[in-house]
């Protein structure tokens, strides 16, 4: 069935799609080692967190939290901004967002297009200076609902009930799942609905490295480790750097046809990882990894073209994933 | 054994500025020993006083989490490189601002 009765309900439902010329090759008589591409990029704003931004919206909704015509508030450097502002506009709330001032255009003026306010914070003076607007913020206005996917458990559960049951039902011989960690929302929901379901499943965190001035910490005291993470849930954490993670997106494009962000390329970058692991050792895999969103909104920065080194450079200082 | 050791810029006033250090010891615990017995003060601002990782200090052996290789008794080989990040993976800013206004 490919017909839905708005946008919102067409949110989730993505194909899963093999990667026959990037899986690993297995030597003759060996189990086959396979890798499998989940499209989130097919989603209504082109991104994994529409799935998150409607539930959270919802489960507001039904708990009284959120009425009509009400204000939402959100930090947010992209993607969650962006889904909200879709849900936002549909179901009749205003959205605003308070973003650094270093992210890409292309991301204020979608954001924009879709009737989201923002509100910058500077990106020179680094945390502080962004901990400063937002307490003002808050302070200024007590009646703005902040849904704060970092901490909310309707984002988690977006995933418990869409992309872990999807998965299941594509790939009933799932052995690894692979994807991005950044609130945490999709490894702890999917992560724990495969556990529950797949023996001896393996649950792997991609983490993007950034370029030194991101972390713009003055000390350690000042990290934040979202609610929602629970460990108990993975079973290993890559960090992946800036050159992985374009050199991987590249090859996603250039030898399987799937033109995706850089948050993506880092995701494959550990799921390789686990897949030669899988080949050495001999053992079937079938290991599953998501494409959080489309290349489009990060053609400005240039990276996908050019030298590894320049691409680097490229992105040094944003947040790419 | 000659491990390299990356140090992020917020404990760099402890390594003499210095991005890359070297160090020695066969697990991470042993390992943190040595370089604070040639950098003073860095061992306590990766572990805890009652001895595990602190809670915002992320290590990392050839790209992969220790927390998930045995934390301080992760083994370590020639050649390894250790990486040494503050914990604000998703970007620092808007996980700073959401925290601030939760009044956290």
């Amino acid at each position: 069935m490919a017909r839905y009765e708005s946008l919102l309900d067409a949110c989730g439902g993505t194909p899963l799609v093999g990667l026959p010329r990037l899986s690993p090759t297995v030597p003759e008589g060996a189990p086959p080692v396979r890798l499998w591409a989940k499209l989130e990029d097919r989603n209504p704003t082109g991104s994994i967190k529409d799935r998150a931004a409607l539930f959270m919206v919802r489960e507001a909704e039904e708990s009284g939290r959120l009425r009509s015509g009400d204000t939402i508030l959100e930090p947010t450097s992209g993607n969650t901004g962006i889904a909200l502002a879709m849900v936002a506009k549909l179901r009749g709330y205003r959205l605003v967002c308070v973003m650094p001032e270093n992210v890409s255009s292309e991301r204020v003026q979608l954001l924009r297009m879709y009737g989201a306010e923002i509100i910058f914070s500077p990106a020179a003076g680094g945390s502080n200076q962004a901990v400063a607007v937002a307490k003002q913020i808050a302070a200024e206005h007590p009646d703005w609902v902040m849904l704060f996917q970092y901490g909310n458990p309707a984002n988690a559960r977006a995933h418990y009930e869409t992309t872990g049951p999807e998965l299941l039902r594509d790939l009933p011989t799932i052995t690894h799942f692979v994807a991005g960690l950044g609130t945490t929302g999709t490894l702890m929901g999917t992560g724990r609905f495969l556990r529950e379901k797949v023996d001896g499943i393996e649950i792997i965190a991609a983490e993007p490295r950034y370029g030194e001035v991101v972390y713009g910490l003055r000390n350690i005291d000042e990290g934040y480790v979202p609610e929602l993470y629970d460990a108990s849930v993975l079973n290993r954490r890559f960090s992946v750097g800036t050159r992985d993670a374009v050199l991987r997106t590249r090859q996603l494009v250039e030898v399987e046809g799937i033109f995706a962000g850089f948050s993506s390329g880092a995701i494959l970058h550990a799921a390789l990882a686990v897949a030669h692991e899988a080949v050495k050792a001999g053992r079937r895999a079938d290991v599953a990894f998501v494409i959080a969103d489309g290349g489009w909104k990060y053609l400005s920065t240039g990276a996908y073209g050019g030298t590894l080194a320049e691409a680097e450079d490229a992105l040094e200082g944003q947040l790419w994933a | 054994m000659a491990i390299e050791v990356r140090v992020p810029t917020i404990l760099r006033s402890y390594t003499g500025g210095a991005k890359v250090v070297e160090g020695s010891g066969d697990t991470l615990g042993a390992l943190i020993d040595d370089l604070d017995a040639k950098h003073s003060g860095l061992k306590g601002r990766l572990i805890t006083p009652d001895g595990g990782l602190h809670r915002f200090v992320n290590v990392y052996v050839n790209d992969e989490d220790v927390r998930f290789l045995g934390a301080l008794d992760a083994k370590l080989n020639d050649g390894d490189s250790v990486t040494v990040l503050p914990a604000v993976a998703g970007g620092a800013l808007g996980f700073a601002a959401a925290a601030a206004m939760l009044g956290k």
